[in-house]
């Protein structure tokens, strides 16, 4: 980003500021990286009692049609590998947008509101998304950008009992229900989903009533303000991909090992078989599997190894096979922790291989995701 | 000779016993570090030389390296910080030293900031 450009602001900027948060630049937003408690015990926190995370950054999306929401449906279908048909009303599901390559434009949450498609995509691809919808969606389709309206997250085990001291209808939700509900004299957005790999809600609330909101909730003893840091340890113990670095225009859903996010119904026999981008490649690779395959890994020492380390099949040999897409130190599974790309031979669990951290060959083993398991409310 | 405690403008602390330099990093590099959670030490005997990379740190939000301040040899390591890399946040100018190193000449750390100096630079 040139110097030039300004950083935006969320309607929760000056918030962030008083409360001591530490602000950098990210996605073209000024966003705070962690507030005075600091990342290890922000993450710590979240896993055993209630995080709240400002994502007002991420894009909110509304698609609608008078032709309704079925049309809707299969409109949007044309641009992602997933079942968008089965999004009942009050629902959400993960989805991907693939280029003609078969690789992934971005990730997204696609929501049934019941009339309308409500998504949320990523900061750094919003603009992006936008266009890429509006060039490829048919006519009917009316593609609006909500701007507003905030984003924020309560993720952890107390999250549903803290919200539900405000809006006691999340009491009665499930993982990935996604309602509007009314708050006051407005309409929230909540849904039961997040990026943790803990129980929790996104909520996109009107602007005005941000501030207010989250001064509620950090004024109760189990909520604490939890900063862009943390947000990224919590999502690599839970195995989530980080959209341009682990997965990106390049990887394919089946490399990215999201495979499970292209229902049967989009899949070869399926009723609504391929019809989105990439389909011949990405169809073929969930027929005959993909050459590489993104895996989890646990680098045996106690260095971490962060993005862009490579790795390589023994101590010795000289031909890198892989490369390191994500990874740090987790703090909930004290060790340090990857995810990364190896050949498909190499991907079994227990699979050990080198990196080469700092001139010095390493032992790593491939493992399993999530390294915590998760707590959803199924 | 300095007696004193110095500072680098890399944030590290340099203090003389017995007649080596004794090198650590500054409460304030500390907190800009967050929570250390890894620590890569010179093995003893490394002749090193000023700004050479000795030390790697790493938080839970980046990695960072140390550098040699000045010329010399590493003569002693603190394994108990390797082993316990927290320290550094909890106690980083006493118990969080990294390497002691041996220097032809003590009077090489008159150059360096005092702790007054410091703080002026720190702001």
């Amino acid at each position: 980003m040139s110097e030039m450009t300004e950083l935006k602001r969320t309607p929760l900027y000056d918030f962030h500021v008083e409360q001591g948060g530490k602000m950098v630049p990210f996605a073209g937003y000024d966003m705070p990286v962690q507030y005075p408690l600091g990342v290890m015990k922000e993450h710590l926190h979240t896993r055993a009692e209630a995080g709240l995370f400002d994502v007002s950054h991420m894009g909110q999306v509304m698609l609608t049609s008078p032709e309704g929401i079925e049309a809707l449906g299969l409109a949007l279908e044309t641009l992602v590998p997933v079942d968008v048909l089965a999004v009942k009303p009050g629902r959400q599901r993960y989805g991907v947008f693939t280029n003609d390559a078969g690789g992934i434009l971005d990730d997204l949450m696609i929501s049934n509101t019941g009339d309308a498609l409500f998504l949320v995509v990523n900061a750094a691809c919003k603009q992006d998304d936008i266009i890429h919808l509006s060039a490829h969606l048919p006519d009917h389709v009316t593609v609006t950008e909500i701007t507003d309206r905030a984003l924020l997250a309560l993720q952890g085990p107390k999250a549903a009992a803290v919200l539900a001291q405000i809006v006691p209808q999340v009491a009665e939700m499930r993982f990935m229900d996604s309602l509007r509900i009314a708050v006051g004299g407005s309409e929230w957005w909540i849904s039961r989903s997040g990026y943790t790999g803990e129980d929790g809600f996104e909520m996109s609330v009107p602007a005005g009533e941000a501030v207010d909101f989250a001064k509620t909730l950090v004024a109760m003893d189990e909520v604490e303000l939890i900063g862009l840091g943390a947000r990224d340890s919590l999502r690599l113990e839970a195995g989530l991909c980080l959209y341009g670095h682990d997965i990106d225009a390049t990887t394919s859903p089946v490399e990215g090992n999201i495979a499970w996010a292209m229902q049967k119904a989009r899949r070869v026999g399926g009723a609504r078989e391929g019809g989105f981008p990439g389909a011949d490649r990405i169809l073929r690779e969930l027929t005959d599997g993909a050459v590489k395959m993104r895996v989890g890994l646990l680098p045996q020492g106690r260095a971490p190894m962060r993005d862009g380390t490579p790795l390589f099949a023994t101590s010795e040999s000289a031909d890198q096979i892989g490369v390191i897409t994500s990874g740090g130190f987790g703090p909930s599974v004290e060790r340090p922790i990857a995810m990364g790309y190896l050949p498909a031979e190499f991907t079994k669990t227990g699979t050990e291989i080198y990196a080469e951290l700092r001139g010095k060959r390493l032992p790593v083993t491939v493992a399993d995701m999530p390294f915590r398991p998760s707590t959803y409310k199924r | 000779m300095a007696l004193e405690t110095k500072f680098t403008e890399e944030h590290e602390w340099l203090r003389i016993e017995d007649d080596l330099v004794v090198v650590g990093i500054t409460e304030h590099a500390a907190t800009q570090l967050g929570d250390v959670v890894f620590i890569e030490l010179p093995d003893e005997g490394t002749v090193v030389s000023k700004d050479d990379e000795v030390v790697v740190i790493e938080s839970v939000k980046a990695a960072s390296d140390i550098l040699a301040p000045l010329d010399g040899e590493i003569v002693e390591v603190n394994e108990a910080l390797a082993n316990d890399p927290g320290k550094v946040n909890e106690d980083p100018l006493g118990d969080a030293w990294f390497f002691k190193m041996k220097i032809e000449d003590l009077s090489e750390l008159d150059d360096y900031m005092s702790e007054a100096e410091y703080k002026t630079y720190i702001g």
